[in-house]
């Protein structure tokens, strides 16, 4: 079975990210990127299961610009085998939707025949051949949900710690193959149906103050701010 | 902030003449709104009611039908309650059958689609809960077009606001595609509707045409069980008064002090990802990016050091308490009122001086 994982280059999870002065956007200029963390347990989670015999050959995919092929070269480096890197530039007025990712996935996907798909967001898997048991987290608990294969599962961050790339693997990476296509040669239809209008910051919170006791703090919630 | 952006959209932003004429045209076009619900108990929950406030946001004029599914007698008396919700209900659709039991995307998108075919709403309102997020994609790919997701405002019948980088900036987006105009909304900034429905107007409850669903619908996925905490504590997500433990709480044991606390202001408890990681409390007590949203009157945050993404999930939160040792803890950015001091002291302090809730 191949197993086809999609990876995305995002801003750094631990990045303070600023809104730009005219408001069309965030600053990504000299802005920390990596593969967005949930991707990475993706990619983790991929691995373990090529390793254990449940799968033959892990596929990693993005959409993006040129730089992406940095993202791709990381999972390689975990131990991907291949790649496709789908070009796109973006346009921050006219970002590229989940559904139009969708739709190239599902291209790619038509064109590899995984039987599985996972992304990053949410689940912990079974190693039965026709069907994955799958664990989600949802608001009251957790949820057990069994899928016919070939499926698609996203997955969460308490799913699997993901591997650091070793030097070894990161050079064999460089010769590892990475297909580049396009959304127009997959015939997918990208057209945006949102217009980003403006970017701004959220309303600043008034600056609070230090305590010093306990009494002090439930005179204020109780006489100050009236929530007691 | 609806004022701001409307500015911005008269000003044109580049598109002039046209920005005006289209601001027109969206005012005569007729807004219809199905919304998704979810119901617990015989009770459309308190989420799908803020998805009603949201509708109104929309359109004063809405005409909204309310969809609820699953079965038996607690289903018919959420579509009861349901009828006399909000005075924009026009009617109440009841998809009755055990497929629709459990919040399985691929039924559920088939019913959204069907019920979207048949009605041809403009728009199409699901809650972000746990629910909402699940079947909203699957529908809208059925129905190819693209979903709004955790709207936070709405200031034309389909200019939003939404949330990004963990809260850090708001965006304003223009939906430009076909209809429907499909949304998940932030429960936390729609209050539901308040106002007291006159007696006489209760909406008439439809049975949904189930012919659609085929073995295809069934047969992908099958709901294996929910594990879950029984509790009488106030729901997270509604609570008035969150107080919620982090990695400083040191163990599943001392959460307890947590849970006493709670008690006595009739609170809800949180947690912050490191604590359900360290395996102190279950999952469900997550507040933060990839937990639950809240903003209660007031959050009570014990030892927690104020990461990006757990001030995601509680910054909107009318009144921000914070205790931890560390002064320097980012979570006093974002405390109204900050206490650097030992947890378990304050807390020992604090059990002593609240008294028991009547």
């Amino acid at each position: 079975m191949k197993i086809l994982v999609a990876v995305k280059r995002v801003v750094d999870y631990a990045v303070k990210v600023r809104v730009k002065p005219d408001r069309t956007g965030v600053e990504t200029t000299n802005v920390k990127m990596s593969m967005n963390p949930f991707c990475e347990i993706a990619v983790e989670e991929a691995l373990r299961l090529r390793e254990v015999g449940a799968a033959a050959e892990v596929v990693a995919a993005t959409v993006g610009p040129a730089q992406s092929a940095d993202t791709l070269r990381t999972a390689l480096a975990m131990g991907a085998d291949r790649a496709v890197h789908v070009l796109h530039d973006p346009d921050p007025s006219r970002p590229l939707l989940p559904l139009a990712v969708a739709k190239i996935l599902r291209a790619v996907a038509l064109q590899e025949k995984p039987g599985l798909v996972i992304l990053g967001k949410q689940v912990i898997l079974d190693k039965e051949k026709q069907k994955a048991t799958v664990e989600r987290e949802v608001d009251g608990g957790i949820e057990t949900i069994c899928l016919n294969l070939p499926a698609v599962i996203t997955t969460d961050l308490r799913l699997n710690q993901p591997r650091y790339a070793t030097l070894p693997n990161i050079m064999k990476a460089k010769s590892k193959v990475i297909k580049k296509v396009t959304p127009e040669e997959l015939n997918v239809d990208i057209r945006s149906d949102m217009e980003v209008i403006l970017v701004n910051e959220p309303p600043k919170r008034k600056a609070g103050v230090i305590l010093s006791s306990v009494n002090e703090l439930l005179d204020k919630l109780k006489n100050e701010a009236r929530v007691l | 902030m609806a004022a701001m952006v409307l500015g911005a959209l008269r000003r044109g932003g580049g598109s002039g003449h046209c920005g005006s004429l289209v601001f027109a045209q969206s005012l005569r076009r007729l807004v219809s709104t199905l919304v998704v619900a979810e119901h617990e108990g015989g009770l459309v929950k308190p989420s799908s009611l803020s998805a009603l406030a949201a509708a109104e946001a929309i359109a004063k004029e809405n005409r909204i039908s309310l969809l609820l599914g699953g079965s038996g007698p607690a289903l018919h008396k959420a579509a009861e309650h349901a009828a006399s919700s909000h005075p924009l209900v026009s009617e109440v659709l009841v998809a009755d059958s055990d497929t629709f039991a459990h919040p399985l995307a691929e039924p559920w998108a088939e019913l959204i689609r069907s019920v979207q075919q048949k009605g041809g709403y403009s728009h199409v309102i699901a809650s972000s809960t746990s629910f909402g997020k699940n079947l909203l994609p699957r529908a809208a790919a059925l129905l190819d077009v693209s979903p709004v997701t955790d709207v936070t405002a709405v200031a034309e019948a389909r200019v939003f606001v939404r949330p990004i980088y963990a809260g850090n900036a708001l965006c304003t987006v223009r939906y430009t595609g076909e209809d429907p105009c499909m949304m998940s909304i932030r429960s936390t900034s729609f209050s539901p509707t308040t106002e007291a429905m006159s007696e006489t107007k209760v909406a008439p409850i439809t049975q949904v045409d189930l012919s659609f669903l085929s073995e295809g619908s069934l047969g992908k996925s099958t709901w294996v069980n929910l594990t879950s905490q029984d509790t009488e504590r106030p729901d997270l997500a509604n609570a008035q008064v969150v107080v919620t433990g982090g990695r400083g709480l040191k163990s599943a044991e001392n959460f307890k002090l947590l849970e006493q606390l709670a008690e006595k202001l009739g609170a809800a408890v949180g947690a912050t990802r490191a604590a359900v990681d360290a395996g102190f409390v279950p999952n469900d007590l997550q507040v933060g990016q990839t937990g639950k949203i809240v903003a209660p009157e007031l959050y009570m945050a014990f030892g927690v050091s104020g990461a990006i993404q757990h001030l995601a999930g509680m910054r909107d939160s009318k009144v921000i308490v914070a205790v931890n040792k560390d002064g320097d803890a980012p979570i006093f950015q974002v405390a109204d009122y900050g206490l650097v001091a030992d947890l378990f002291e304050v807390l020992d302090e604090l059990l002593k001086k609240i008294p028991d809730k009547k």
